[in-house]
């Protein structure tokens, strides 16, 4: 008999070990991006050609760091916390084989420690995509492939949780749309782990010279197929925090469960055929093979990304009208709550990951546009807007909802909490859009010095280049104080935080179980949503001013699009 | 409150979409399908396409035929690492080499003229960034790409290394000049 | 058989064959897997072991 702790402010429940578990996954991820914020200040401050900080050797090893802790430790100790949540706690469900989750934690934890000592020591500065044959230190690639386990065991404690939530019939009806995307996240991470498993482990084989050689080109078609699908998981996981923040913060139910479900079958479709954007000027692979993997089948993917971008919103929008805010297309979006974070964060991150980062995306993926932009600074730009906005940032504004529920604590500095999601969104912002500017003139992403010096021969950017970069890097600085305003208020809180329960103590935030006394509730069966009449079947328009929004991203889009068609069209001919 | 709650239908599959829904549906399959099939409209009516042309080869079979154009073709050298200037003849193979951390040699083309370019890698993987037009191919050791390009502007190419490749990344620099 | 009925029993009879998709974990995770493991690693393997030795 499973017994939960339920929490007054929320409602939810939690169980003993999903508690802790979520807890110490948090707070890995924390670190991680601590880690990975620190290195980016420094990244950032070479890039700036004014400061030009590092010398090349510690560039390289911060960029390698950088990468790896800011995209792959810090978001994936988060989606576990987040997989746990939408399985255990949501469906009131006791979490599956603890110990197992233990033990993946435990890999993970030292997996990333151990990558990171490869890559500190000095001899692994092969960026996040460690292409053979460059070699790293064995441990380098030994780390990560812990990592993975840990990580794949964690996905099938949450698949195990969905089958005794099942079993033992923990709630009504269908799983929520919330743990329904949680689920596709999990099935993108199987073939993200697996994709991994099968390059990493011979490469960690021939890095300890058991192995003669890896084709190169091998290694880089299979490595993306993990390195592209991990962000991709970002995808599917952050879209249902969206979906999550917007029933939190709104009330909001979706406006069509069919749709909005469709649309994640879609991304378990098509959306890890997308690895091939980073092949698409390789060497020996045919243009049927791109055009059919880059356009996730036709686009499909995109399309149910689109589809995201009007329901997310829209679901907020349509509760917006409900509570009365129905003047007019917009009352509903100016009366909404901008000075709570966990809001904030999520809209920010919405309109950022779906303007910038989705419309560049589809426009570099596209097979010939790539051209013009592969390897360029412009890449990094748009990962920043998919992964450091729509990822990093709603995954912000969810701690902020987590510390008073999960962790038991009030958030310390709210003044300074209430200004974090603008300030590391627009930092970010900035550093994007001049990543961009910077990137279709051509400057070079992973490049310690965009001056040449030491060359035999010379070339030189265009001076907008080097303004360009400099203001990026005035944008990268702003995001780090954003990033560090983050950890202040979060770490602070699960230290300094009023308790907001008598045994949620210092070691009770960072993963302690609370005692045993805390857990005595017994949670009824989940019910279903109560039935509201007004909507799905309505035959009018029930949220406009989202369409209208909608309508403005089709038209940037399009416009977008084809401004990179007539760019390429004035190049070189080539066949 | 129902994002994460089970829906309010058992069956919720049978309940009607919003309007907006399926208008919106209608407009983003439409793009899609204008987005997918630009690619191939491209291939027949557009200039700019990869030959897709490749072979696996070897720094042993490659070498050699970089240095057979060379020994032909050079017609100065630059700087003081004796950088060989090829002036091949036009609607040739031109080979040009990436290695740590050189593109090799500096190339001399005529504006308007078709070339056959290979591009192979002696070591690890290297990015060809043709600067200032911005052309950008990814050179991978082992594999030998083919591309048929025609300079149609003159005057003097960068070539930049876009992908990491070590600690002297950043000094990987080639030219290519094309003459009226 | 008979006419549609509201008792539970007969609704979860006819529950439409998206819907028991969408509710079947474990066959998406195999459909999730299988059409990447297809598509783009199968034939993106096939496509480099078909590269011509260089003549």
């Amino acid at each position: 008999m499973a017994n939960f702790r339920l929490c007054p402010d929320s409602g939810l429940f939690f169980d003993r070990n999903a508690e802790s578990l979520m807890k110490v996954n948090a707070v890995a991820a924390a670190v991680s991006l601590l880690v990975a914020g620190l290195l980016a200040l420094g990244v950032a401050l070479t890039r700036w050609p004014a400061v030009h900080l590092l010398p090349a050797e510690q560039f390289y090893m911060f960029l390698t760091a950088h990468g790896l802790n800011a995209l792959i430790f810090w978001i994936i100790f988060f989606e576990i916390a987040i997989l746990y949540f939408a399985s255990s706690t949501l469906l009131r469900c006791r979490l599956a084989a603890p110990r197992w989750a233990w033990l993946g934690f435990a890999l993970m934890l030292i997996g990333a420690i151990t990558t990171n000592v490869a890559i500190f020591q000095g001899n692994s500065s092969v960026m996040m995509t460690s292409y053979v044959p460059m070699q790293a230190a064995p441990h380098f690639y030994l780390g990560l492939i812990l990592f993975a386990v840990g990580a794949l065991i964690g996905c099938f404690v949450f698949f195990g949780t969905l089958v005794v939530a099942k079993n033992e019939r923990t709630y009504e009806g269908s799983i929520p749309l919330v743990t329904f995307g949680a689920m596709t996240a999990a099935i993108i991470a199987v073939f993200t782990i697996a994709s991994g498993a099968i390059i990493l482990i011979p490469t960690f084989l021939w890095s300890i010279g058991y192995i003669g050689y890896i084709d190169p080109e091998m290694y880089r078609v299979i490595w993306w197929g993990m390195g592209h699908s991990s962000q991709q998981i970002n995808v599917a996981a952050h879209v249902s925090v969206w979906y999550l923040v917007a029933g939190l913060v709104f009330g909001a139910r979706p406006m069509s469960e069919k749709v909005s479900r469709f649309a994640f079958l879609l991304y378990i479709f098509f959306l890890q055929l997308a690895s091939a954007h980073h092949i698409l000027v390789d060497p020996g692979i045919s243009s049927e093979w791109k055009i059919f993997n880059t356009s996730y089948a036709m686009y499909l993917a995109v399309l149910a990304s689109m589809v995201h971008g009007l329901t997310v919103p829209g679901s907020m929008e349509v509760a917006q009208r409900l509570k009365g805010y129905n003047h007019g297309l917009f009352e509903w979006l100016r009366k909404a709550p901008w000075s709570n974070p966990v809001f904030s964060s999520t809209f920010i991150s919405i309109i950022i990951f779906g303007f910038i980062g989705g419309i560049t995306g589809v426009v570099m993926g596209t097979e010939q546009i790539n051209l013009i932009i592969h390897n360029t600074i412009y890449v990094p730009a748009h990962f920043h807007a998919t992964v450091a906005v729509g990822t990093t940032l709603t995954f912000m504004g969810l701690t902020y909802y987590l510390i008073p529920v999960l962790f038991r604590r009030q958030m310390i500095l709210p003044g300074l909490a209430r200004w974090q999601p603008y300030l590391f969104g627009a930092g970010m912002t900035a550093l994007i859009l001049f990543m961009m500017g910077a990137g279709t003139m051509g400057v070079a992403r992973r490049s310690a010095d965009m001056t040449f010096a030491g060359a035999a021969l010379t070339y030189e950017y265009p001076g907008m280049a080097f303004t360009m970069m400099g203001l990026a890097g005035i944008g990268a600085v702003l995001a780090v104080i954003g990033g560090g305003a983050y950890l202040l208020v979060t770490v602070g809180s699960l230290v300094f935080g009023k308790k907001l329960d008598p045994s949620a103590g210092f070691l009770q935030s960072f993963g302690v179980p609370l005692s045993r006394g805390a857990y005595t509730a017994q949670p009824e069966i989940l019910p279903m949503a109560a039935p509201v009449e007004e909507y799905g079947s309505a035959g009018h328009f029930e949220a406009p001013g989202t369409f209208a929004l909608a309508l403005v991203l089709l038209i940037s889009f399009v416009v977008y699009y084809f401004i990179n068609w007539k760019y390429l069209a004035s190049v070189w001919p080539l066949s | 409150m129902s994002t994460y709650l089970p829906p309010a239908q058992r069956i919720w599959w049978n309940v009607p979409m919003g309007r907006e829904e399926i208008v919106w549906i209608g407009i983003a399959l439409i793009w899609c399908l204008i987005m997918f099939f630009m690619m191939p409209y491209w291939h027949v009516y557009g200039k700019q396409n990869l030959s897709n042309e490749a072979y696996q080869t070897t720094p042993a079979k490659y070498g050699p035929k970089v240095q057979a154009m060379i020994d032909k073709y050079t017609v100065r050298t630059e700087t003081d690492q004796q950088i060989p200037v090829v002036h091949p003849p036009a609607g040739s193979d031109i080979y040009m080499l990436a290695r740590l951390w050189q593109w090799w040699p500096i190339m001399e083309l005529e504006k308007g003229k078709s070339y056959r370019l290979h591009l192979s890698s002696m070591d690890w993987n290297h990015g060809f960034s043709l600067q200032p037009i911005n052309i950008n191919m990814q050179v991978v050791p082992g594999y030998e790409m083919v591309l048929n390009i025609t300079p149609d502007v003159a005057g003097t190419y960068g070539v930049v290394c876009n992908e990491y490749c070590g600690i002297g990344h950043s000094t990987m620099l080639g030219r290519i000049y094309v003459k009226e | 058989m008979a006419d549609p009925g509201n008792n539970p029993k007969d609704e979860e009879e006819r529950i439409p064959a998206m819907q028991s998709l969408l509710e079947n974990p474990f066959l998406l995770l195999f459909i999730g897997v299988a059409m990447p493991t297809v598509f783009y690693i199968i034939w993106g393997i096939m496509e480099i072991v078909t590269v011509p030795i260089t003549p």
